[in-house]
């Protein structure tokens, strides 16, 4: 049977990750920003600020959930309470999206606060399919999967990590989202061809595309070491991988992330107003 | 305590307090945040652009610790090197470093308040 | 055997080797590769510690706590995958950790602020306001139960924790004198505060948070405090909204 379940309902048009400190500005002068994206956990205590300040931006914007604490690439089980948890914030506000993470960050050690890596196996692609399997259940809805920003490869890999996504897709249905500062990110710290990468990816399961920026840096060898801080603008070379993304898959919702150092909303609202300028060109 | 004199002691609490209400709209309006809003937020960037936190094998054995608190509480340690001393002592020396402005490198930045 | 498996402890402890299978493009170990992973855990959660404790911060300098963030993320790594729970065992760590056993207060500064943020987060209520209060039947009051809303904290110390916290933000504000110090955290619309409590009203509100009658939480901190004035108490707590509506039968 054909699933035609939507990935998701975000318009076609930028959105910003949502920032407390930005909800008078973006009331009154939202400029080309047509959606926002919360971090969920920020979302889970029980009331104030937080909430109230969703529930009025829920009524104005189509929002998109981005989970960054489920662990799905790890080998652990997840967190039922914290599914839980993601189970009732999407019922609160139907989003228009939700999306989580190729990564792990719960160990036996804890918590730990980052998206770690993990080998591309036929182990971990069962585990990862299962925990997609058991999110997309339990909330009743579609997720997108976002690649990652890497660092360093496992020599164990046993596929590259265009195949294992596709994989994940064929195996579970659910969408991809696609970071294209991660794709520059690891492809300049792996040294390989950032639109290879885009030209391999199954760019029909991308439901939501982010953009970012990154910090510069070496490692101890004097090659390049792209770190994803999201404390910048979007720097040149992703603006153009994005408008070669838009060009060869087709428009879509397109974040601007900025996470760190986070600047005054005029800023923000000027990355967002560049991306819609690149979707416009694309049409 | 007899009956009337309970409800003579809430009566005129209520009655006092009832009276005393007036400024509680003004109260509300100020918006005082102290940074918790920001406090322990998620997010999924990368920590600052650096690699040295959490590299160091010295950062976090207690044993090759070497620094002191130097923030506002230093001047609580008092010149004759009194450290570890008793609450007693503390409180008979009238926690006299709290009299002296912050010092210098203080980090303030997440004392300001935050709009809604 | 994946490389995963000793990724976690290898994070945390610096002084394990990178584990091994964690290459860089030519295959040689990941070295300054890996330790990308460990400065995102440890700046990221000292991070979370210093937006959660800047009182704490302030008092001990931004180079003490980064390092001593570093210990105790170390010592107590989140359980939860909220950061805004994250800290919860500073307490407990500032009593026992040797660098500052003699600020004998911090642990309770950390109660503070933990206390803030735990209010920031609580469940919205509706407190009772004068207003209301007014609308009840006022010949019942004294048999009416008013129990503290989610977001209320009482917070008892041996310190003058209110004077110290108010000092480390504002050096204008008046120096803390030796003794205890009691606070009430309210939160009347989205912003916690901290209120300094007067004589007998930390068992004031404390009965009243276990259910007492109104009457019967003005006897019992009036035996606790000779001083204790209800108008007074109560007019905090309609001023705050940190009394529930009572329910009237």
């Amino acid at each position: 049977m054909l699933d035609t379940t939507p990935m998701t309902t975000l318009p076609l048009a930028p959105g910003v990750g949502f920032k407390s400190s930005h909800f008078t500005a973006i009331s009154e002068d939202p400029g080309d920003v047509a959606w926002l994206e919360i971090h969920a956990e920020n979302y889970m205590g029980d009331g104030g600020r937080p909430l109230a300040q969703l529930n009025a931006l829920a009524e104005r914007f189509p929002v998109s959930v981005h989970g960054v604490g489920l662990s799905i690439g790890g080998t652990k089980a997840l967190d039922t309470d914290h599914l839980e948890r993601l189970r009732r914030l999407c019922d609160r506000i139907n989003p228009a999206s939700f999306s989580e993470h190729l990564a792990w960050s719960t160990h036996d050690v804890g918590f730990l606060n980052d998206l770690l890596p993990l080998p591309y196996t036929e182990k971990t692609l069962t585990h990862v399919a299962d925990h997609i399997d058991q999110v997309q259940d339990t909330l009743g809805r579609k997720m997108l999967l976002e690649n990652p920003s890497t660092y360093l490869a496992f020599a164990e890999n046993e596929m590259s990590e265009i195949d294992f996504l596709k994989a994940v897709v064929r195996r579970t249905g659910c969408g991809l989202l696609l970071d294209v500062n991660n794709v520059f990110v690891s492809a300049t710290n792996q040294n390989t061809d950032a639109y290879d990468y885009i030209n391999a990816f199954p760019l029909h399961a991308v439901g939501e595309i982010h953009l970012g920026g990154h910090d510069v840096q070496e490692d101890e060898h004097g090659a390049p070491l792209l770190i994803d801080s999201h404390g910048a603008a979007v720097a040149d070379p992703v603006w153009a991988l994005y408008a070669h993304t838009l060009k060869t898959g087709g428009l879509r919702p397109t974040l601007i992330e900025w996470d760190t150092d986070v600047p005054d909303w005029p800023i923000l609202r000027n990355e967002a107003r560049l991306a819609a300028e690149v979707l416009e060109t694309a049409k | 305590m007899s009956a009337t004199i309970k409800s003579l002691t809430v009566a005129s609490a209520v009655a006092a307090a009832l009276s005393g209400h007036a400024t509680t709209a003004t109260a509300q309006a100020q918006e005082k945040c102290f940074g918790v809003s920001l406090a322990g937020e998620n997010d999924c960037a990368a920590g600052p652009g650096t690699t040295c936190a959490g590299s160091s094998t010295v950062d976090y054995q207690g044993n090759a610790w070497t620094l002191v608190p130097a923030g506002t509480c230093a001047t609580m340690e008092l010149p004759d090197g009194r450290m570890g001393e008793t609450l007693a002592s503390l409180e008979a020396d009238g926690y006299a470093g709290l009299n002296r402005d912050l010092p210098e490198g203080t980090d303030a930045s997440n004392l300001k308040s935050l709009d809604m | 055997m994946s490389a995963m498996d000793g990724f976690a402890e290898a994070l945390l402890d610096p002084a394990q080797a990178v584990p091994k299978g964690l290459v860089d493009p030519e295959g040689r170990t990941a070295g300054k590769r890996f330790d990308v992973y460990r400065n995102n855990v440890v700046a990221s959660l000292s991070r979370a510690l210093a937006e959660g404790f800047p009182t704490i911060q302030s008092l001990v300098g931004t180079e003490f706590f980064n390092a001593m963030a570093g210990v105790y993320v170390r010592a107590h790594p989140p359980t939860d995958p909220r950061m805004m729970y994250f800290g919860a065992e500073m307490p407990v760590f500032l009593a026992a950790f040797g660098p500052v056993q003699h600020l004998t207060y911090l642990p309770d500064i950390a109660r503070l602020e933990l206390g803030l943020r735990e209010s920031y987060h609580a469940g919205d209520a509706q407190g009772l306001t004068a207003e209301v209060l007014a609308s009840l039947p006022q010949d019942s009051l004294e048999e009416l139960r008013f129990p503290m809303v989610p977001s209320a904290r009482l917070i008892s110390s041996g310190h003058p924790i209110f004077s110290i916290w108010t000092r480390a933000r504002d050096p204008q504000a008046p120096a803390p004198v030796p003794g205890g110090q009691d606070i009430l955290i309210a939160r009347p619309s989205f912003d916690p505060e901290p209120h300094l409590l007067g004589p007998g009203m930390m068992a004031f509100f404390t009965a009243l948070s276990q259910a007492a009658l109104l009457s019967e939480a003005i006897a019992i901190a009036a035996q606790t405090a000779s001083e204790f004035d209800p108008g007074q108490a109560l007019t905090l707590a309609l001023s705050t909204e940190i009394l529930e509506v009572p329910e009237v039968s």
